[in-house]
């Protein structure tokens, strides 16, 4: 029946700060103030956990690798001639007392307690990383071997499917690579994170172009530099095609650039978690084991990117 | 999130993480878990069988000589036995080959030193992680193996060492190869190193070079090469000193 113009028009609820268009996503769940939405494909997510375990046990068992010879050299030789680029040791102070030193890039400093010596079992012992840092704990060579080679398959192995997924499912194309008005924002990004500033609503629903990058860089530079450096200690695999590992420098070089990359890899971490703790840590952390991230409507448009 | 909250997940992220480490060690302690992550390494020793059965290691000029070349693990064995052949600069010293061959040996350094030869500039990689270069002449094991005839059932090539581990002057050195590593071109039985006879600290009279795989697979101060189906009955049973000390058979990686 056709309404009489003269009577009141029903209410008509106010329009939100942001339109409705989210909600037209399929997988929207309206949610007071906002709505969830799937932000993290299942594959995703387990390739996501099984990496964490990967590359934290691989960084612990590679540093007790490390203790085995604690020191950094470039070129195929580690006896050229020339002093190791980084070294750990414990030395004699003229009281008597023992001191753990590091030497990088010539310069020394004193890092007793958690490089050169440190406590393991109660005992002060001479070891280049600390015992809580390293996979087993006490010096045991033949054991952190194990558990790194181990887990270097399952590292190569997940990512492979890890990238298998992401190109099969456009998730690469669709959510890492970066747009031309993500090139253009570049600058705007640099600014936004500098002053701690993030997109919020609808705009945090998509990776900023500073976090895609990100991505990119560890997912087929560091990662695969990595892996590769790795393959480079390995006597046999030099021999595939003898001297390739020269190209890196030689096997001593591929070593620093090995650690090299870990220690990236451990700067990134650094600076994702960092990110998920300030941009919401329960919504990030919920996307990345159930799926769902919320988005909150009533965001004023000025903080949206 | 506040402060309390916030020491409180710190806190409980802490804990966790010391018991997960705490339960890493344990692994490591039980019998069963190493036997599973060494399930990587037949793995790795196939691939590497595959994909480089007979590629050549990487040979240097001479200019890339390590200034010297360092002596790792045993620098003297010590033994009487040892020391009487040392004094006697070896002359009376007998490479031993037996095992499943059809013409067991007993080489004088004279007789190995008439084998055809080969030398070779090479890095020498160490578990531990270090490289040093040198250059080694011996005598190709191929030729010693050829001259020995190895039985149709033979499969490893053990290397018997004269230097004991053990404090008490027992458990010999030694270790194993396979008869494809046995019969490549730069596997060599070295009595020469850097151009001077092999000394004492790297091996003397005679060690292995097999140059794909690391440096406790270089057995120094060789006394017996013995052909076997299997080591499983030797010592640990897992190939080499090291290899019953947790260490890797395949030593390619």
């Amino acid at each position: 029946m056709p309404m009489d113009p003269t009577l009141p028009q029903p209410v008509v609820p106010a329009s939100p700060a942001v339109p409705d268009a989210p909600l037209q996503r399929e997988d929207a769940r309206p949610v007071p103030g906002g709505y969830t939405y799937r932000r993290h494909a299942l594959p995703v997510r387990v390739f996501h956990w099984i990496n964490v375990v990967a590359l934290t046990i691989l960084l612990m068992s590679g540093l007790n690798i490390f203790n085995a010879h604690p020191a950094m050299y470039w070129g195929s030789s580690s006896y050229s001639g020339r002093p190791p680029l980084l070294m750990m040791t414990a030395v004699e102070a003229p009281d008597g007392t023992a001191r753990g030193v590091t030497r990088i890039f010539g310069h020394q400093f004193d890092t007793t307690g958690v490089f050169g010596l440190s406590t393991v079992y109660g005992e002060l012992t001479a070891r280049g990383f600390p015992s809580w840092l390293t996979i087993p704990d006490g010096n045991w060579l033949a054991m952190a071997r194990s558990w790194h080679f181990f887990f270097a398959w399952i590292l190569v192995l997940n990512g492979l499917a890890y990238v298998g997924y992401a190109a099969w499912s456009r998730h690469i194309a669709r959510d890492l690579a970066p747009t031309r008005a993500d090139w253009r924002g570049i600058g705007a990004s640099i600014v936004d994170h500098l002053k701690f500033r993030h997109p919020k609503g609808e705009a945090a629903t998509r990776y900023n172009v500073l976090q895609k990058l990100a991505y990119l860089v560890v997912i087929f530079v560091l990662l695969p530099l990595m892996i590769l450096m790795g393959l480079g200690l390995s006597p046999w695999a030099n021999a595939v095609w003898p001297g390739w590992v020269d190209l890196f420098g030689g096997r001593q070089a591929a070593r620093t650039i090995h650690f090299v990359c870990a220690w990236l890899i451990v700067l990134f971490v650094c600076i994702h978690v960092f990110e998920v703790i300030i941009t919401g840590v329960w919504n990030n952390v919920r996307s990345m084991i159930t799926g769902r991230y919320r988005v909150d409507r009533d965001v004023p448009a000025e903080v949206q990117s | 999130m506040s402060t309390q909250r916030r020491r409180f997940f710190a806190r409980a992220l802490g804990t966790a993480g010391a018991l997960v480490l705490a339960g890493c060690d344990k692994l490591s302690r039980t019998d069963w878990f190493p036997k599973v992550l060494n399930v990587a390494e037949p793995v790795n020793n196939s691939i590497a069988k595959t994909v480089a059965r007979m590629a050549m290691a990487e040979e240097f000029p001479e200019s890339a000589l390590s200034p010297s070349f360092r002596s790792n693990g045993t620098s003297d064995p010590g033994t009487d036995a040892y020391v009487a052949l040392a004094q006697g600069q070896f002359a009376t010293y007998k490479l031993v080959v037996d095992g499943l061959v059809e013409n067991p040996l007993a080489l004088t350094l004279a007789d190995v030193r008439a084998l055809p030869s080969r030398e070779q500039i090479t890095r020498h990689d160490c578990v531990e992680g270090w490289s040093a270069i040198a250059r080694w002449k011996g005598a190709r094991l191929s030729a010693i193996l050829a001259a020995a005839k190895p039985k149709a059932n033979a499969r490893y090539v053990v290397f018997h060492c004269a230097d004991p581990m053990n404090e008490d002057g027992t458990g010999f050195y030694y270790e194993s190869i396979d008869f494809e590593d046995a019969y490549h071109e730069q596997t060599i039985l070295a009595y020469d190193l850097n151009r001077a006879p092999l000394p004492i600290a790297n091996g003397a009279p005679l060690r292995l070079r097999v140059e794909r795989q690391l440096g406790y697979k270089q057995a120094k101060y060789l006394l017996r090469l013995e052909l076997v189906e299997s080591f499983a009955h030797i010592e640990g049973g897992n190939g080499g000193y090291w290899e019953d000390n947790g260490y890797q058979w395949f030593a390619g990686i």
